[in-house]
């Protein structure tokens, strides 16, 4: 029986599309099945950021509307054989599906993979509700913004009260030299406020938005600060014990020279 | 703080004005209580404890807010209230 991990921000934009993205290939990489749902309807994305777009045949909304059958309507990855996508509908609303059918799907994909991971639409609505209703896990994602921190405190509030206890927090976006000049909200001052545990940090990267263009999420690549990143939090999705990056790139370099010199 | 103001940077960092507006904004975003019902839990705090001592109403601040329980794994909401005290009536004070 596998997990189902719903992925959540509250306010949009902030990265949840690319974190669910990189996290799904992450635990492929990592040699679990694992299937991809884009629960956002009326606005997928979840397709163009992995690069399957052009293989959309049945959508999520086919699936609980039986117009098709649930393996019908999975696509299988470029790269990965193990990994799928269940795409949302573009052409119908967020009411196309009832809570109850949210779970049921849920449940059934649960019996089929490792693991599911579920992009959740940004609000709070009935978009939200669905994406979590069959949820055994949460992951918060923020960025270092007032206004992406106070969202995510609500939705922790939210995910608590519908059972979700102990989500954990993907701070996303750090610009480490902001933080540095005092500019930036620091890891230490998100998780004061929030009190939720954190699971990862992913650095600011331009790769990100050159790997997106090109419908190949970052992680593949492997070589990026990000991607790296997103590898870590699927290590620890799966229970492994990995520091957080070293995100000060300049004191990196300044190490780097030290051991060169001092052999330290 | 003395040392960096001689250099003209006494002004505060913008990561720590962000976070003291959070904070202020999210004490009232997870209360979930109406400022009314804070002024009467005020109110009725106040009449207890002016029996015994005597308090600094205008400086009174309560609040509800959210902090990790030690104990297990989850959030609790609590109230907090700083009351400064005036005087200790005499009259209890034995």
């Amino acid at each position: 029986m596998g997990e189902v991990i719903v992925v959540t921000s509250g306010k949009g934009g902030v990265g949840k599309t690319t974190t669910t993205s990189n996290i799904g290939i992450g635990l492929a990489m990592l040699g679990k099945s694992v299937v991809i749902v884009d629960a956002d309807i009326g606005l997928r994305n979840l397709d163009v950021v992995m690069g399957l777009e052009n293989r959309i045949v049945y959508d999520i909304v086919d699936v609980v509307e039986d117009n098709c059958r649930i393996k019908q309507a999975l696509i299988k990855d470029k790269k990965f054989d193990h990994l799928f996508l269940l795409p949302a509908a573009q052409t119908k609303d967020k009411d196309a599906i009832a809570p109850e059918q949210m779970k049921n799907l849920s449940d059934e994909l649960k019996g089929m993979f490792d693991y599911v991971i579920i992009d959740c639409p940004a609000g709070i609505e009935q978009g939200f509700k669905n994406a979590i209703v069959g949820a055994d896990r949460a992951l918060v994602v923020t960025t270092p913004e007032i206004s992406a921190v106070r969202d995510a405190d609500r939705i922790i509030g939210l995910l608590e009260a519908n059972g979700l206890n102990s989500p954990k927090l993907i701070i996303n976006r750090i610009k480490q030299d902001m933080v540095n000049r005092g500019d930036m909200m620091n890891i230490d001052d998100i998780i004061d406020i929030l009190a939720i545990d954190l699971i990862g940090v992913v650095p600011d990267d331009e790769a990100i938005v050159i790997s997106t263009n090109r419908g190949e999420p970052v992680i593949i690549e492997g070589k990026s600060m990000a991607g790296q990143a997103y590898l870590n939090i699927s290590k620890r999705i799966m229970g492994e014990d990995v520091p957080l990056l070293n995100l000060d790139i300049e004191e990196g370099l300044i190490s780097k020279l030290r051991k060169l010199f001092f052999g330290k | 703080m003395d040392f960096l103001k001689l250099f003209g940077k006494s002004e505060k960092k913008s990561k720590n004005v962000a976070k003291d507006r959070l904070k202020l904004v999210l004490v009232n975003d997870r209360s979930n209580v109406s400022p009314r019902f804070l002024e009467m839990v005020k109110s009725d705090i106040i009449k207890v404890i002016s029996e015994y001592m005597i308090v600094d109403e205008e400086a009174i601040d309560i609040k509800i807010t959210k902090t990790r329980s030690s104990s297990e794994d989850a959030t609790v909401s609590a109230l907090i209230a700083n009351i400064p005290i005036k005087e200790i009536k005499a009259n209890y004070n034995d």
